[in-house]
């Protein structure tokens, strides 16, 4: 059992911005990164062209390392486990990792970001990785020369769109609404690349393919009327849900599933717990807004760390004075 | 250890292999690959006498990555008297995939 001032759970902007912070205000942080998903969610993507501060872009895995690397520099302790449990118990929270690691934490940083959403559909599951895939840069040099489908109308499935199209013969947009929510930068490059077409108002309403995947039925969702689309790769952005398995049942979430934190601060729930990141952000999920909140989780741990520190010396001193009344003579 | 295995070598060193072997498909592009494959080196290390692990770099060896359908990595292929075993898609902590290799290790 290792004895710490912080744990930060999860090394993507949030935990690894959390880190540096912390880092710098020598809280000694460990951060339990994940053993596959250290880094998050932008080790999957290439060019992150809106985050600040680097006018020519930067690749996902490289920000993240250097992130990593900064957090490392002023003190960090980066573990590649995963958390396995966790018991919220204020003043010594109890944290066990996969590889039989044990942690107790004064106050813990949940930046556990989320994980990709499914369609639920039947054969989804058989056919990944088969011709169904969650991630583009992984995948899409396989898909040479063939017809790709991208469901999805957000940035992730334009980019994921634009950035397949450089592989495929031809890259199909399906998205259930009229309307895209992607950033009009992203809708303008989109606009300009030849090889992709789109399939609004539309939804899969089945995978096809036995061992590989030959192709889907698309419904209107307007009309009712379906067609048949021969693709024999599909990559799914439809979005995320907050990764809250590991307490959900000791913190309070909020209707929509994201954890609850107090105002505009990163306090959750139980005394000394803050949280960050995508896990308690249904709306803007940028890599920057991300690490603002680990900051503000970071700032938040320090100056309840503080106050726990200066109380525990007050009732020491307190106690100091008691010892000093001098014994009764004759005992 | 792990060796990286080619398409000239693949029949030779796979298929071919008296014990079975667990084949790790990557690229150099792959995020996911990158944090799988320290993992898959501790597995080919502590199972050694059991299990020959090898690695495909799927860049360089198309051939064979398209021959056993292979289009999600890091995907990890248990090959036993030269036919397909078993197949793991996408990166898994440790003990999840000692936990799926339990029949080989």
């Amino acid at each position: 059992m290792t004895d710490t001032q912080l744990v930060i759970i999860g090394s993507g902007p949030a935990g690894y911005t959390a880190a540096v912070y912390a880092a710098r205000a020598n809280l000694s942080p460990v951060v339990i990164a994940g053993s596959v998903t250290a880094g998050g969610e932008l080790m999957n993507t290439t060019d992150v062209e809106n985050y600040p501060g680097f006018p020519a872009g930067v690749q996902g895995p490289e920000l993240m390392e250097s992130m990593r690397e900064q957090a490392e520099k002023f003190g960090a302790e980066v573990i590649y486990d995963d958390v396995s449990s966790l018991k919220l118990n204020p003043g010594a929270h109890e944290i066990e990792t996969a590889l039989g690691a044990r942690y107790t934490a004064q106050a813990v940083i949940l930046a556990t970001g989320s994980a990709y959403r499914e369609l639920n559909l039947p054969n989804e599951k058989k056919l990944s990785g088969h011709g169904v895939s969650w991630c583009a840069t992984c995948d899409g040099f396989f898909f040479r020369n063939q017809h790709i489908a991208v469901i999805g109308g957000g940035d992730s499935a334009l980019e994921e769109a634009t950035f397949l199209t450089r592989f495929a013969s031809k890259v199909t947009l399906i998205h259930r609404r009229q309307d895209l929510r992607a950033s009009q930068a992203m809708q303008d490059r989109a606009a300009a690349d030849e090889k992709l077409e789109y399939l609004l108002d539309s939804e899969v309403a089945e995978i096809h393919g036995d061992e590989a995947l030959t192709g889907l039925t698309v419904r209107n969702t307007v009309t009712g009327e379906t067609s048949e689309l021969p693709v024999t790769g599909m990559f799914v952005a439809i979005g995320s849900d907050p990764r809250t398995s590991l307490f959900a049942d000791q913190l309070s979430l909020r209707a929509d599933g994201y954890l609850n934190v107090e105002g505009r601060t990163s306090k959750t729930a139980v005394e000394g717990v803050f949280a960050a990141g995508d896990v308690i952000d249904s709306v803007y999920r940028q890599a920057i807004t991300a690490a603002g909140s680990g900051c503000s989780a970071a700032l938040d741990a320090e100056h309840y760390l503080a106050d726990l520190e200066s109380a525990a010396k007050q009732s020491g001193a307190k106690a100091a004075d008691a010892t000093a009344i001098p014994a009764p003579v004759g005992s | 250890m792990s060796t990286e295995v080619t398409d000239a070598t693949f029949e030779e060193s796979v298929l071919k292999s008296d014990k079975p072997v667990l084949v790790d498909f990557w690229a150099p592009w792959c995020g996911p690959c990158r944090m799988v494959s320290p993992i898959v080196d501790q597995i080919a290390e502590e199972n050694s006498e059991k299990l020959t692990v090898v690695k495909v770099n799927t860049d360089e060896n198309l051939e064979t990555a398209s021959k056993y359908g292979i289009t999600s990595i890091p995907a990890l292929y248990v090959f036993k008297d030269g036919e397909v075993a078993k197949t793991i898609i996408g990166a898994r902590p440790k003990p999840a995939l000692e936990d799926e290799l339990s029949e080989f290790i």
